[in-house]
Formats: structure tokens, sequence, C-alpha cells
């Protein structure tokens, strides 16, 4: 009996590996483990219009598809470790795997505040579906909310908690929220938005301690100010879910380096036939940038680099005769994301966050306009405030 | 020949689809999606990989 293909990690990059699988014509058996208890949902409105409704698993689960109405889901159980060597993965059931080809889709999780008096409820973080349900029941009008962290994450939630009633501040360790990925521009205009929509930034602030007794009354700023508080949010980034593949030889510096096929490197720098990683967690030079392997967390990311891990495994489990022509394509997606805040709707391409400048390409900076960012002379990333067209035209002049 | 529908109560119109299948799906001048509901069968990867990377999961082929 042929062993399955096992992809740890139930999430939008697991999903579009079992079904790219399919597409490509690899009929085997399929199993997908994942720690949530959900079949694979869309993320990203958790954050936006769903925070904002009612948080179901109904409101953002991906259709399921039939060819992949016979995938194995062993959900609500985490891998806890992986052998290489004998090709099996244990589950935290003690439940072993066994492996044809293991596909590592763990992606991340979200980073926790760490302070003294941390122990305290009413402390949330924005990964999952529950994350969102119990942030959602926080989320009522005149609650006191403080977000830590002025990324996009961040300022999304911002933005939908003050859609709800609450009072909004968030703490941010630079001069404007988001202004690594945007540029000082652009940031402070959205900045300005949020604080015409009511919200309050303290930034160039971190927060040293958490105050409250059981739950959190308020957080304690390094400048010494205290802003009340009825609920923390933490925004202040993840981590790569790598730690149940220790006792292997891989780099796993930041998430795990992979080849251009999406194989996981060993640390002599050679590719495992049969081991791959994607989405959020994979590491791969990307030649639209440079060589520089990096882990790209962006909406379309886990879904081109799911695609085309799948193809190379069809193709090496089907030992089909193109596999030293798959393995040699070229893989160079264009990272790609957007963000709702209020009216104000942002969609980008590229790495805007490589840039050393950003450029107004067009309309007006108060209203809707389109900015180039580039790092010397090479264009790395282009966004937009409304004005998709624009946007969207550049798309070929990374190609 | 395939059929595709989008559902424009969640379309947001990011023009995600239009990268993988401009010949089926565009942004008009208004930047809201536009898109040709019955397509030959030799846009069916485009229109998968459309499927595929909607944020907001609003397309689908109706078989």
């Amino acid at each position: 009996m042929n062993h399955p293909v096992v992809i740890v990690g139930a999430s939008m990059g697991g999903l579009r590996t079992a079904e790219s699988l399919r597409r490509f014509g690899y009929l085997g058996p399929i199993t997908v483990i994942g720690e949530e208890i959900h079949k694979p949902y869309n993320r990203p409105p958790l954050s936006k219009d769903v925070l904002a409704n009612e948080v179901t698993h109904e409101a953002v689960a991906f259709e399921e598809r039939a060819a992949t109405a016979d995938v194995n889901w062993v959900l609500g159980t985490r891998a806890v470790s992986a052998d290489f060597e004998h090709s099996r993965v244990t589950d935290s059931d003690d439940q072993v795997h066994q492996y044809s080809v293991l596909v590592i889709a763990t992606g991340l999780r979200s980073k926790r505040l760490s302070v003294p008096n941390g122990d305290l409820a009413s402390r949330f973080a924005l990964r999952t579906l529950e994350d969102a349900i119990s942030l959602r029941a926080e989320l009522t009008p005149g609650k006191k909310v403080v977000i830590i962290g002025g990324g996009f994450i961040g300022c999304e939630v911002a933005a939908t908690a003050v859609k709800l009633g609450c009072k909004v501040t968030v703490v941010h360790h630079s001069a404007h929220p988001m202004l690594r990925p945007l540029g000082p521009e652009l940031a402070k205009e959205l900045q300005s938005r949020h604080e015409a929509m009511g919200v309050t930034f303290k930034l160039k602030r971190s927060v040293i301690d958490l105050i409250g007794s059981t739950k959190v009354e308020g957080v304690l700023l390094d400048d010494g100010t205290v802003v009340e508080a009825d609920v923390v949010m933490e925004a202040i980034g993840s981590h790569a879910n790598v730690e149940w593949l220790s006792g292997n030889e891989l780099d796993r510096n930041d998430g795990v380096l992979v080849d251009s096929a999406m194989r996981v490197m060993n640390r002599a720098g050679h590719a495992f036939p049969n081991i791959f990683a994607i989405g959020d967690v994979a590491r791969f030079t990307n030649p639209v940038f440079d060589l520089e392997p990096r882990r790209v967390e962006h909406w379309n990311i886990p879904t081109e680099t799911a695609k085309r891990a799948a193809s190379v495994i069809a193709s090496y489990l089907n030992k089909t005769e193109n596999y030293p022509a798959i393995l040699d394509d070229k893989f160079s997606p264009l990272p790609s994301f957007w963000s709702d805040q209020y009216d104000t709707h942002l969609l980008a391409f590229g790495l805007l966050a490589l840039a050393d400048k950003a450029t107004l390409v067009a309309g007006e900076l108060s209203g809707e306009c389109v900015f180039e960012y580039t790092r010397g002379e090479q264009l790395v990333g282009v966004c937009g405030i409304g004005m998709r067209s624009i946007v969207q035209s550049y798309r070929a002049k990374f190609s | 020949m395939i059929k595709v529908e989008v559902d424009m109560a969640k379309c947001q119109h990011y023009g995600q689809c239009v990268f993988e299948a401009p010949d089926i799906f565009r942004l008009n001048e208004d930047d809201k999606l536009e898109y040709t509901a019955v397509a030959d069968d030799s846009e069916r990867a485009n229109i998968e990989a459309a499927v595929d990377v909607c944020p907001m999961q609003a397309i689908r082929i109706v078989e």
C-alpha cells in the first residue's frame, strides 16, 4: 500500500495543496492534519467585515470541492514531531502517520506580549476563528479597547472596533501606524483618517506592563503613562510554527528554508525530494525581487506555493518524464494583499517593505491615490487607495 | 463551455481574478468588476486560479 501525502496544517495552504494535487493528477491518498477543529477557512475577514458582523465558521469556510472529497482530515490534533529518516509524523494524540511525501503547512501563531503582570483575563490576539469569536464578544459600545501594535491587523481591528462603538487606543513602536510597509506619507495619511474616526495613537511607545488584578484594567507604557483598558488586543506579529520539526537537519532560522520547488533544504543545502513547505512558514527566494530567501505573509502566497509544491509532488509520485523540467520551472509569484479600514480600501502588490522610497504617482493623498515603491531603481511594490485599475496595471511591470 | 458565477453581494472588487483570468474578468472605469459568464473550456485553469485567489471567495464555477 502507498503511504499518503501527509499535509500538516489545515488552513488555506493545506487545502490548496490537496486540491492542486488532484488537479495535477495525483490520485493517491491524502491526509491533512490540523490543530484547529475546523475545516479550512478564510482568515482575512476575521479582522474586517466578519468581525464587524457575526463570526461563524460558515461565514468564512472555504467551499469544499468534489475532487478532495476523499481527503482524510485529522482535525483537532497537532503534529508534535517529524522523523524525516523514517518518513513519519506523530500527532498530539500519539497517532503515527507514515508518509510518501510530507507537506509542512503549519503557518504562524500570534506573538504575545511578555510582561510581569501578564496573567490577566481580557487579553486577546487575532489569528484563529476562536480568537475572533471571543474578541467579537468583547467589542461592545463604550468599551475601552487598547490595541498593541499598529500594523495592518491592529489597524483593521481598530477600524472595526470603532465601527462597533468602542473607544480605541493604538500603541505603536514607530512614528506612524503601518509605517514600515507603507512609508511615511501614506502611513501618516492613514493615521489621520483613523484619528478623524476617533482613534487615539500612542506612537513611539511600547507596553512594559499590564495593570489589573484578575482582568486587564490598563496598560503601562514605557514613558510611565497608563492607558485605561477593558480589552487588550495584541497585534505584535507572529511566530512560525516550526518547533515540531526539531531533530531533523534543516534550516529553521526563520520558518523553513525551501528551494524554488518548495522542497525543504537540509543544513548542507540539499533538498529533500519528498519534504515540502508552503505558505507563511516557507522561506523561499523570489527572483521578482532578489536572491534573498524570505517568508512572505501575504494573501496569495499560500495558494501560489501550494500549487508550485503540488505540481512537483504529483510529478514526483507519478514518476512523470518531465519531472526534471518541472523542478526547473521558474517560481516568481507577485505577493498581493489588501486592507480595509473604514472607507479606505488599500490594494497592494509586491514587497513594499523592501523599498527605500515611496512616490505618489497618481491621485491625491487626501482622497484616492497610488504610490510606487522603489529600491534604488528597482520597482518593488505598488499600493493604492482606490484607483484599482491603475494599481492592477502595475502587475505587468513586474513580469 | 464553463459557466462562471460571481456573488456580487460578496465581491469587493479587489480585482485579483483579473490577473488570473484577464479574458473573463475586468475592472471597469469605476473600478467595479465585470465578467463574462460563459467561457470556453480552454479558460478552465485560469478561472480555477481566479476562484482560488478571490479574497471574498465570491467566484464559483457552475458545473
